[in-house]
């Protein structure tokens, strides 16, 4: 019986590894486009890649990177952190759904830390999640994140600036990639995705940018495009991934 | 307040918020969400994140504003083509960094 457990926990790390590899692999890239863009803003490599292993959310990181780099206020940073990172609540509670009884309360307080939306999408695939899975599953992920930053910010130091300042563009080109597809598809998508970048250009484009932060704009827009569409046009039952 | 505290306490901000908002459900909450504003809200807020950080901010990355525009529509047009994350992110830095070098 013990043999079994093993051998049973044995194809659970292979599988989580396996799964774990392309999205480490993907994040390579994207924290490459973030190590370089941190060093952009003026952080130091050790700065770029402190923020990488102890936060693992790309949106997250480049608003709070932009923010400290125009000297935020402590309030805009926290706001901000909690609107682009709220996602991941709802993803942490489809995942606590899954999770079987392997899983204990020290588990759930270290796991939560690796809910992102790749990882998120690959653990809830299965119908349900141990704890060694979810162990094995994150790691490469992680390497990936921090590697991927580190080899950035190295370049970013020696390339020439107008080379990095180009190659700042690669996050942006990301999100875009991330977007478009999406709203192409669904129109719903396409409104909130509209919506958030005419509000955006408002309050850029107007005197309300004498009042109103970069930090607090994305908030301000992202929430009010979000809620007028939950509001007008909410997403059917099997549609929450 | 010297650059290194500045930073440091930033730092423990975002990873602070960032963990809590990850760290609470999972360990507070286990039962489903029904709420169809709420299901919807989450939903739809990567997107709008996504999109309020891009527009017009892109714009801003790059000295010459026809360069980053220039970058900003390769990407717009590889991302609608489905190309992959990499292929658009690269589309739009190499395109950016042409136009930049014929201004």
């Amino acid at each position: 019986m013990s043999n079994f457990k093993a051998l049973l926990k044995k194809t659970e790390v292979q599988e989580g590894l396996k799964d774990g590899l392309p999205i480490g692999l993907g994040y390579l890239s994207v924290s490459f486009a973030f190590g370089i863009f941190a060093v952009e803003q003026g952080f130091a490599i050790w700065k770029a890649l402190i923020i990488s292993m102890t936060n693992l959310t790309s949106a997250g990181q480049l608003a709070g990177v932009t923010l400290i780099a125009a000297s935020a206020a402590f309030i805009e940073i926290v706001l901000s952190q909690l609107v682009i990172n709220l996602r991941y609540s709802l993803m942490s509670i489809t995942v606590s759904q899954k999770m079987d009884k392997s899983i204990k309360m020290s588990d759930r307080f270290f796991l939560s830390v690796f809910i992102t939306d790749e990882i998120f999408a690959a653990a809830s695939r299965r119908d349900s999640i141990s704890a060694t899975y979810m162990r094995a599953l994150v790691c490469l992920p992680y390497i990936g994140w921090s590697t991927g930053t580190f080899i950035g910010a190295a370049m970013g130091s020696f390339l020439p600036a107008s080379v990095v300042s180009c190659l700042g563009l690669a996050i942006y080109g990301m999100f875009i990639a991330i977007i478009v597809p999406p709203a192409k598809k669904n129109k719903k998508v396409m409104c909130v995705v509209l919506l958030a970048c005419a509000l955006s250009c408002t309050i850029k484009y107007t005197p309300l940018s004498k009042w109103i932060s970069d930090g607090f704009s994305i908030i301000i827009c992202a929430v009010i495009a979000a809620a007028t569409l939950s509001l007008i046009a909410p997403v059917e039952e099997d549609n929450n991934d | 307040m010297t650059d290194t505290v500045y930073f440091l306490t930033c730092l423990a901000i975002m990873a602070g918020v960032t963990y809590l908002v990850r760290m609470l459900p999972m360990v507070l909450i286990r039962r489903k969400i029904t709420n169809k504003f709420l299901k919807s809200f989450f939903y739809y807020i990567p997107y709008a994140v996504l999109s309020a950080m891009t527009i017009p901010a892109m714009l801003y990355a790059v000295p010459s504003k026809i360069a980053a525009a220039a970058g900003l529509v390769a990407g717009f047009i590889l991302a609608f083509f489905e190309r992959s994350l990499l292929i658009v992110a690269i589309g739009a830095c190499a395109v950016a960094f042409i136009i930049q070098l014929i201004l």
